[in-house]
């Protein structure tokens, strides 16, 4: 597996209809490509990765584009697609600092 | 060994359970269900109480501020904390705090100034670097990082596998190969501060577990001052192997703790759930899983703690360490395993605690040395020398 995401970017409001309730982790990004979140559905979002895609999208209304992986490990997914957002790029996703969406401690890393 | 618990460890042992009832389990509740983290204010608020309960820091000796808690009441405590859904690797989120790196009270004035009384304060954390990608249950032989002598300096080269807390730690003790002509006593332990140049945090490796994940290192030309060995040069295999020596009686009693909790839930389930017209624990393929679990966990308790008695008043404890690593992880399996068919689909749910435990308790059959090399260390300690 990839450490960063690599799955095609889709138009949000045509991939949300696709969009099954499976675990795994996604991004949002605005029409250049800039990625804006970076998320995960877990145990306990209802509908999975459609109803988490489909809520954020509402609030971030600037995103306009989504990619998504399915994986049961979502936590440590998240983490690490957020270490390697901060390696890349020195800071995490604008809405998941104004979300406050973030675990206690991310750690570093720094992908070969 | 007196098998009945004292008043003290009686009082204890109640008090950590209500906590784990009462404050705990209600927050699992809302938290994701593979959550290994509280939010931050719920943290701090149960670190408060268990500061109040004189609990705080429970391996952390006496002389650093520390409880003056024997091991046998330690793993009593053990098997009550991991008695919740994150229990396993996360026993009540770590409000009891930790003791850091245990190998650091046996380090000099001043690296104990440098990194261990700011990781008591919980300034600092630190991770324990052993396991390598050439192998983690011989670390004598499968350590092939390389330390060389440069001056008053050791430069290192290598890299570790399936490292816990590396990418959120500020320091870490490194098991370097440093004499490679002699095996076991030629294994040098470095603190190495991981904002050092050439110390990298290559990747997380996905397991079984979603949250609490391990990392791959890779350590290039690190510049590592002399100052900064642990103990003796080609002594650090030493270190290693009373670590892992020590670990695994709290490693069997965290998987006690979460088979006392599945089979408590299934023994309140079965009778209220009705199959064909009769309770489920009028069947006696339930009944017959119930026994078996019971004798799982009793035989696993008695071991570890036979472990930790002989652990706390100083005799040999590496086959009855080994004994209950082997006997309460497999256990542990099993009875999580009983427990999940017993509650069919709301078995394997999130709903339940049941399938991150299944996941989790696999693991423990292979960290901290799985159960071959403990049924190995087990052969070694009965046949002594004729083993070759």
């Amino acid at each position: 597996m990839a450490i960063r995401l690599t799955k095609p970017w889709h138009d949000l409001n045509e991939a949300i209809p696709l969009l099954r309730g499976n675990l795994g982790v996604f991004e949002l990004a605005d029409k250049d490509g800039q990625v804006l979140y970076i998320g995960f559905a877990g145990g306990k979002s209802l509908y999975g990765l459609k109803g988490e895609v489909r809520d954020l999208s509402a609030r971030i209304t600037s995103a306009t584009q989504v990619r998504h992986e399915v994986n049961t490990a979502y936590q440590s997914r998240f983490r690490e697609l957020l270490m390697v957002h901060v390696a890349d790029y020195g800071k995490l996703p604008p809405y998941n600092i104004e979300l406050n969406h973030q675990p206690g401690r991310l750690g570093r890393i720094s992908p070969a | 060994m007196d098998l009945n618990l004292t008043e003290e460890q009686d009082m204890i042992v109640g008090m950590v359970r209500r906590f784990v009832r009462e404050e705990v389990l209600p927050l699992e509740l809302d938290l994701d269900p593979d959550a290994d983290e509280l939010k931050p204010e719920d943290q701090d608020r149960l670190v408060e109480k268990t500061k109040a309960m004189g609990l705080y820091g429970l391996d952390i000796p006496p002389a650093y501020g520390g409880p003056d808690i024997d091991l046998v009441t330690r793993t009593l405590i053990a098997m009550e904390m991991s008695q919740h859904r994150a229990g396993l690797y996360a026993p009540c989120y770590g409000t009891f705090g930790g003791a850091g790196l245990a190998q650091l009270f046996e380090a000099t004035d001043d690296q104990k100034e440098r990194y261990l009384y700011p990781t008591l304060r919980g300034e600092k954390r630190g991770f324990f670097g052993l396991s390598e990608p050439s192998g983690g249950s011989d670390p004598a032989r499968a350590i092939q990082t390389k330390a060389v002598q440069d001056g008053d300096d050791w430069i290192i080269n290598g890299g570790k596998l399936w490292i816990s807390g590396a990418d959120r730690a500020d320091f870490g003790l490194v098991f370097a190969r440093s004499d490679s002509d002699k095996g076991r006593n030629g294994v040098t332990c470095f603190i190495v501060d991981t904002d050092t140049p050439g110390f990298h945090v290559r990747r997380i490796v996905h397991t079984l577990r979603s949250a609490h994940y391990a990392t791959e290192l890779q350590f290039e030309d690190m510049r590592i001052p002399a100052t900064n060995i642990l103990g003796e040069v080609n002594r650090g295999f030493a270190i290693a192997n009373d670590r892992l020596t020590r670990q695994r009686i709290p490693y069997a009693a965290g998987c006690i703790g979460v088979a006392l909790k599945a089979h408590e839930m299934a023994l309140e389930y079965v009778p209220q759930r009705e199959t064909f017209g009769a309770p489920l624990s009028t069947r006696q393929s339930i009944q017959w899983m119930l026994v078996d679990n019971e004798i799982d966990i009793k035989q696993s308790i008695w071991i570890t703690l036979e472990a930790a008695n002989k652990a706390n008043l100083g005799e040999p404890f590496r086959k009855e360490a080994a004994m209950a690593k082997l006997v309460a992880t497999e256990a542990g399996g099993r009875v999580v395993d009983r427990c999940m068919q017993m509650f069919g689909g709301l078995g394997v749910a999130k709903d339940l605690p049941f399938e991150r435990w299944f996941r989790e308790m696999r693991i423990r059959r292979i960290g901290e040395g799985p159960s071959e090399v403990q049924r190995h260390v087990i052969a070694r300690e009965l046949l002594g020398s004729s083993l070759r």
